[in-house]
């Protein structure tokens, strides 16, 4: 990994040999068949989306590790799976070498949990709009029995509104007393209450003003820098990504297609489908520039295509990748799943975005 | 400090404003506190106590009210019935006893309703497909008709002298059962949209369980439309209690209600004795409808979109 081309206000990943968080095999299938009745009916057939298709990732400690991809390519049910809001379908989920999966009892589940929190994408809905604010930071304080006496709850509590930059008196407000930004940095200090080492963020400023987003992306590297979190990022957003991660894993229709540290991946990028998403960050030094449109929509997670999934939208599809699907195959230093890239077909182009 | 807090809260609430500004609001919630306090105060204010046989005296019988007639008694302000007991008398503990009737049977359909319309919402699959069923059969037949139905099969299994000491809870059951399909459905609805909105998440990612989420962060959310609805059904219960004793299967004339006292007044209304159904039915339209001008302005002052 080309520590040297990370720039020194990204937190360096550190080269741990015990990975933080592990996912091998990762798989998820939601059921949304129509009803029983008009299944027999009118013999509708059953259907499944394939929402997560075969993930495998290692976050180290201390790294941001960014997830990237169009709406509905299956970031943000990867973060759930991560949290355990949903069981997989089928792989592993590892924290600090513990399978997520392994029956446990209540107390052993409940001290992993504490390490992991998650922050979510819309801060209007993440909040329960009828707890005071003070309520909403000490739940995890309650639940986890981290404080011995409600001096301390309150005393922690305090500390952590200063830490996201509200002030103790914030406390007894409502959620609906507060703008988008405060909202999101009052579940950053909740989601800090238990002391987590690990954090997943599902978009976590994707529904805030752009001057907002940088003060909240300011605030969770500092933060990461304080706490030594490691953070699962979720984004569609490659400015924000670019901002913010140590490594980047660019997914399509539930399956990724290329992992690679940030600056390689901005630099240069190797899928045809991470060039097409850089093509479509918007540049003022490059107005008029020639561009790879992007064409095309997301295929139907039902009914993915065959061989590649991605080669129906790209213009270096051939026979091949209509019938194989490709591996996820080292080359310097990156992973790529592409059979033009691994032909030798696609030669690694350079671009100007990591310069800037 | 906290008492005076909470009075400043209320008086800049927008419901306090829309409380204010409407006449007819106001009107109806003096009519409902003041038929309220009637009822429940009626062992202290009533001026006979009408249902102790020892103070009736046959010599009263069929006095009219005092307006009405010469050999009116002041002592009997609205006249009395056949038997000597005052009509007021009657009509407040009456009020008493439908009144506890209709809030009786309105909390357990409450209780019963949220429950199911929890568990259903939250629970999911072949649970809600079969809790939800259920309250779509139950909703072809008009609430009356469970409602008889369940007080016919208790007759049918007790003797008649046991029902008679039992029949208040029979027929809180029978109509709290009638009534809990339209709180589970809109529980339920409330318990879906609530259920995936990310504060119930971030209560699941720190491992909370089921009851403690629905109890703490999903309920909280749902319980303004319910108390809508058990503020419009309070009226509803009242009337069906008030139709179930009316039709003799519901109260007893040993404990008359307010439907008991029409009925009775009814055999008699044509015998020129007005006064015996005429105050109780004036009594039980006067509470419905205020009651039920409450559940609509609450409806309305609860809802966002209105104001």
């Amino acid at each position: 990994m080309p520590e040297s081309a990370v720039p020194v206000t990204r937190p360096a990943a550190r080269g741990a040999a015990q990975p933080l968080v592990r996912l091998s095999g990762l798989k998820r299938h939601f059921d949304v068949s129509p009803p029983w009745l008009a299944r027999v009916l009118e013999g509708k057939p059953r259907a499944v989306v394939q929402a997560v298709e075969g993930i495998d990732i290692e976050i180290a400690p201390g790294e941001t590790f960014s997830l990237v991809g169009e709406s509905g390519c299956g970031k943000s049910t990867v973060a759930r799976l991560v949290v355990g809001l949903y069981p997989p379908t089928a792989g592993h989920i590892e924290f600090d070498g513990a399978d997520m999966g392994a029956r446990r009892s209540g107390s052993d589940m409940s001290a992993i949990r504490r390490r992991m929190q998650m922050i979510f994408q819309d801060p209007y809905a993440s909040l329960n709009p009828r707890w005071r604010v003070f309520d909403i930071i000490a739940e995890p304080i309650r639940a986890f029995r981290l404080a011995s006496s409600s001096d301390e709850i309150r005393q922690r509590v305090e500390g952590l509104l200063r830490q996201v930059r509200l002030t103790p008196a914030d406390g007894v407000k409502f959620p609906h007393e507060f703008s988008g930004g405060q909202r999101q940095r009052i579940s950053i200090a909740r989601a800090l209450a238990s002391r987590p080492e690990f954090l997943v963020c599902d978009e976590p400023t994707s529904a805030l003003d752009v001057s907002v987003q940088a003060q909240i992306l300011n605030l969770m590297m500092e933060l990461q820098r304080d706490f030594g979190l490691t953070y699962l990022f979720i984004s569609h957003n490659l400015a924000v990504v670019y901002h913010i991660s140590t490594r980047v894993g660019v997914m399509y229709l539930g399956r990724l297609v290329e992992v690679a540290p940030t600056d390689a991946l901005f630099r240069r990028p190797r899928h045809p489908y991470t060039r097409m998403l850089l093509d479509t960050i918007p540049d003022l030094e490059m107005t008029g520039r020639q561009r790879m449109p992007v064409a095309g929509e997301v295929p139907s997670p039902i009914n993915p295509p065959s061989g590649c999934a991605f080669h129906p939208r790209c213009p270096f599809a051939n026979e091949r990748c209509k019938r194989e699907r490709p591996d996820l195959l080292e080359a310097e230093g990156t992973r790529v799943a592409c059979h033009a890239v691994a032909e030798g077909r696609l030669p690694a182009e350079e671009r100007s975005y990591a310069a800037r | 400090m906290a008492v005076a807090d909470f009075m400043r809260r209320v008086a800049d609430s927008d419901i306090w404003y829309s409380f204010k500004s409407s006449r007819v609001v106001v009107g109806a919630t003096v009519v409902t506190v003041f038929i309220i306090l009637a009822a429940f105060l009626s062992p202290i204010l009533a001026p006979h106590t009408p249902f102790d046989p020892a103070t009736l005296n046959l010599s009263d019988a069929l006095k009219p009210p005092v307006m009405f007639g010469d050999d009116a008694d002041w002592s009997f302000l609205l006249g009395t019935d056949e038997q000597g007991r005052d009509v007021l008398s009657s009509i407040m503990y009456g009020t008493r006893l439908s009144l506890v009737v209709g809030i009786a049977a309105t909390a357990f359909a409450m209780v019963l309703g949220i429950a199911l319309g929890l568990i259903s919402g939250y629970v999911g699959g072949a649970v809600d497909a079969f809790i939800m069923r259920l309250a779509d059969v139950q909703l072809t037949f008009p609430a009356l008709l469970v409602a008889l139905l369940i007080d016919g099969v208790v007759r049918g299994l007790i003797s008649v002298q046991r029902h008679d000491e039992i029949a208040l809870y029979v027929i809180v059951g029978a109509i709290g059962l009638s009534f809990w399909v339209q709180y589970a459905r809109t529980v339920r609805g409330s318990v879906l949209v609530e259920k995936g909105k990310e504060y119930v998440q971030a209560a699941r990612v720190i491992g909370l369980s089921p009851v403690l989420i629905m109890v703490r962060h999903v309920l909280p959310n749902v319980m303004g439309p319910v108390l809508v609805i058990a503020t419009i059904n309070l009226g509803l219960a009242i009337l069906t209690e008030a139709t179930l004793s009316f039709l003799g299967v519901g109260l007893p004339s040993t404990q008359p209600s307010l439907g008991t006292l029409i009925r009775l007044g009814n055999d008699v209304l044509l015998s020129g004795t007005w006064w015996i159904v005429i105050f109780p039915g004036v009594t039980l339209a006067a509470l419905v409808l205020a009651v039920n001008l409450l559940g609509d302005w609450l409806r309305d002052a609860l809802n966002p979109k209105l104001r």
